[in-house]
């Protein structure tokens, strides 16, 4: 993954042009994705990383997200499929799989949610604590899917915030793998500001 | 060897259907003198007969029903399959039909019974009858209104607390939704069961609400328990939260576009539901698919039974902590979900079928990857069987839990590997043979206990007799010719022709625009899934969007007997029970 060579006004720290993470590792050198590559500061004779600390928190966070699957229907057996053996979402470290929202930091709405389950969801939404990041799988999480009728919410987004919308219906197991690497991109740029 | 032509070289030559036709049955004469018969047995002079249906059907007065469901349950009918609403606004003598379907196990028969009644009259309860009208009854009041008298709690199944109207009925806007706020989410107290109301222990008796969002409860399902130290002394359950409204979205698309929908009923078991649907309108048409496409409806359905029964014991066992099942046996299911990609380019829902056939023909590997798979999948199961059926835990954890008697799962309405639990052997594909499942030598399994146990033990056979099908299924290899009927007003023309040749060109519009038209009156068709007989009754009027499509979801009953099964158990048997009566949502609630 080549490193964007992302202006940080407030920075005080020179930039040069960005390199790919691990290629600076050679020189004694840590980047993380978001930051340009430094030159190694050798203070009392080791290896620093000197950073700010939302990226190192970002990074951290972007890398170790522990799901909470909020599925009702079919989607739900396809995200079953992506944390077990042939897919396997350990490779992106978010493999902890948590049912209590107070455990959880990214809600995965695998499903159609109809008006009934609207209360539901929004009071596991608040029951999780900062930082929370959503993502609606598939196309009823995201419009309603071709369900437009009586009992069924057009989208999630009705009555909480999405953060990724991940297309299909129902996506396939790497479709939604794809939507969590890219709510890591999206965390780990600082791009999501609550919390 | 694969053939890509998907019409036969002889050009239909048959009658254009003209859409006012009525539907007459093959076996209505056979019906009429069944149901004669019948008539002449129970002797009410309440009832009469309607003649030309697929079953027979009687009419008859809304006074009398519970005499004649009690004399017809005393005749062997004891299975309840079905209750529902039809609605007939313009209809005279009374607006609504409220439909009876029962199943006669000793004499593997049905009889449809129907009651017409206005919009203010009530229908006198039958809950006392069979228990499975209870939730049967409560569905019809909720969609349509109808009322039913002495019902011991008629109150909204499906649709949430604060909906308006009664959604199937015809004159009720399809996207016409009401919001529900949190307060008005309506509060459950479970009924505490009369065995423990007088028992007096030294704890505090506990309200706990399990679920919607509960992981043993898959994401959709409500239990309410009260608790008296450990023990359930009264439970009640509330589903809906997957209504998705397939009976009033298939009254709104035309007969092909319904497909779609049956896929995301059962959804673990997508191809059987298509099956089923898509073999309901060709038995309305009068027509029949292709042996090819017979063929492979039959054998991805034996997959797809095998992927059902593979989630089921998989979740369960994950749901009692043991993990390494599941990861263990979802391998074979994946490899089940490529078979069925390299079939149709889609994994889990792959609405594989049309009416009349398939959409298109199974890649030319399809036999040697099915024997590949066929190959592997008796030592995953073997190896699962090894790893829990000599572990002194999970034997605990099942034998003896959530049990039900045999006669109240008869009496629950309960189908498929459940009511086999109970040792009862009725099997749809044994009892009305579809695809050719009568040419195949296989057993139908069945256990004594009906408990949780027993039911693993069904589903593990379930699995090798549907390993034994397949392997018959690819000795046997696929049938040559075309995979959908060669009947331009059923299946749409080949592209080629499409651009080609003036007469498809006008064939394809014509299908696109119209649809599919069967003729007017209304079937029945049942199929067993992966949870049992799941079954779809069609009304046509004619038009190109089918009148009503009612499905009989198989999951309905059994869960509906879930409060019973658990009262007396710990939480922990409720969940391990749970499981394994695989309630799939989208199925429950439609």
């Amino acid at each position: 993954m080549p490193v964007q060579n992302i202006e940080h006004p407030e920075s005080i720290i020179p930039r040069k042009a960005g390199v790919a993470p691990g290629e600076g590792a050679e020189k004694g050198l840590i980047t993380l994705p978001g930051e340009a590559d430094r030159e190694a500061e050798d203070l009392a004779g080791g290896t620093y990383l000197t950073t700010k600390l939302d990226t190192m928190v970002n990074w951290a966070r972007g890398n170790s997200l522990w799901p909470l699957p909020f599925g009702t229907a079919c989607c739900a057996i396809e995200f079953m499929s992506m944390v077990s053996s042939h897919y396997d979402v350990a490779r992106f470290g978010a493999e902890v799989v948590r049912f209590s929202p107070r455990q959880a930091d990214l809600l995965i709405v695998a499903g159609t949610i109809v008006d009934k389950m609207g209360p539901v969801l929004k009071k596991i939404y608040d029951q999780m604590p900062e930082p929370k990041y959503v993502v609606a799988m598939g196309a009823c999480a995201t419009s309603g899917g071709f369900y437009r009728v009586y009992h069924v919410m057009q989208g999630i987004d009705e009555v909480i915030p999405v953060d990724i919308w991940v297309p299909g219906c129902p996506p396939t197991p790497d479709g939604l793998m794809y939507g969590i690497l890219k709510l890591r991109e999206k965390i780990q740029r600082g791009e999501i500001k609550r919390g | 060897m694969s053939t890509l032509t998907r019409f036969s070289a002889i050009p239909y030559t048959g009658p254009a259907p003209t859409n006012r036709d009525p539907y007459v049955p093959a076996n209505a004469a056979q019906a009429d003198a069944r149901g004669e018969e019948i008539a002449a047995k129970i002797g009410n002079s309440a009832m009469q007969q309607e003649r030309g249906q697929d079953m027979p059907t009687f009419v008859v007065d809304k006074n009398a029903i519970t005499d004649v469901l009690t004399a017809l349950k005393n005749d062997s009918f004891i299975l309840p399959l079905d209750l529902f609403g039809v609605d007939y606004p313009q209809r005279k003598e009374g607006r609504f039909d409220v439909v009876y379907q029962l199943y006669s196990v000793q004499r593997n028969e049905r009889v449809r019974l129907k009651v017409r009644v206005a919009e203010d009259e009530a229908v006198p309860t039958s809950t006392k009858i069979f228990k499975a009208n209870d939730w049967f009854e409560r569905e019809a009041f909720d969609m349509f209104g109808l009322k039913f008298d002495g019902h011991p709690n008629l109150r909204r199944i499906l649709c949430h607390e604060m909906f308006q109207g009664h959604p199937l009925r015809k004159d009720y806007d399809p996207a016409q939704r009401w919001l529900l706020t949190e307060q008005g989410v309506a509060k459950l107290t479970p009924k505490i069961d009369p065995r423990f109301e007088d028992v007096d222990t030294d704890f505090e008796r506990v309200t706990l609400n399990l679920g919607p969002s509960h992981p043993a409860t898959h994401g959709t399902l409500r239990i309410v328990v009260t608790l008296d130290g450990e023990t359930i002394i009264g439970a009640d359950t509330e589903i809906g939260y997957l209504h998705r409204c397939f009976e009033k979205m298939a009254e709104t698309h035309t007969y092909q576009q319904v497909i779609p929908f049956t896929d995301r009923l059962n959804y673990c078991s997508a191809i059987i539901n298509n099956v089923g649907y898509c073999m309901t309108i060709e038995k309305m048409l009068g027509i029949e698919a292709p042996p090819r496409a017979q063929h492979i409806r039959l054998m991805l359905s034996e997959f797809m039974r095998l992927s059902d029964h593979i989630i089921c014991i998989g979740t369960n066992l994950v749901d009692m902590g043991a993990l390494t099942n599941f990861w263990y046996l979802f391998q074979p299911r994946e490899e089940i979900l490529g078979l069925v990609e390299q079939c149709c380019g889609a994994r889990l829902l792959p609405t594989y079928t049309r009416v009349g056939g398939m959409a298109v023909d199974a890649p030319a590997d399809f036999l040697a990857n099915s024997q590949r798979l066929i190959d592997m999948l008796p030592k995953f199961i073997d190896d699962v069987e090894k790893l829990i059926m000599k572990n002194k835990i999970f034997l605990d954890r099942v034998k003896g839990v959530c049990p039900i008697s045999q006669e109240d799962a008869i009496n629950f309405g309960f189908t498929g590997p459940c009511l086999r639990a109970t040792g009862v052997p009725y099997d749809v594909r044994k009892a009305s043979p579809y695809l050719g499942y009568e040419t195949y030598d296989w057993d139908v399994p069945i256990a004594e206990g009906g408990d949780t146990y027993a039911r693993f033990l069904v589903r593990l056979e379930e699995m090798r007799q549907s390993i034994r099908i397949l392997q018959q299924a690819i000795k046997r290899g696929l049938p040559p010719g075309p995979v959908i009927v060669d009947n331009p007003y059923v299946a749409l023309p080949p592209k080629s022709k499409v651009y080609n040749e003036m007469e498809s060109l006008i064939y394809h519009f014509k299908l696109i625009m119209h649809g599919i038209q069967p003729p007017v009156g209304e079937a029945y068709f049942q199929v067993e899934g992966g949870n049992g007989e799941l079954g779809f009754y069609v009304v046509s009027d004619g038009t190109r969007n089918p009148y009503r499509v009612r499905v009989r979801p198989p999951c309905f009953p059994i869960f509906e007997a879930y409060p019973q099964m658990i009262t007396g158990q710990t939480i922990p048997d409720a969940i391990a029970g749970l499981g394994s009566l695989n309630i799939i949502a989208g199925e429950l609630d439609h």
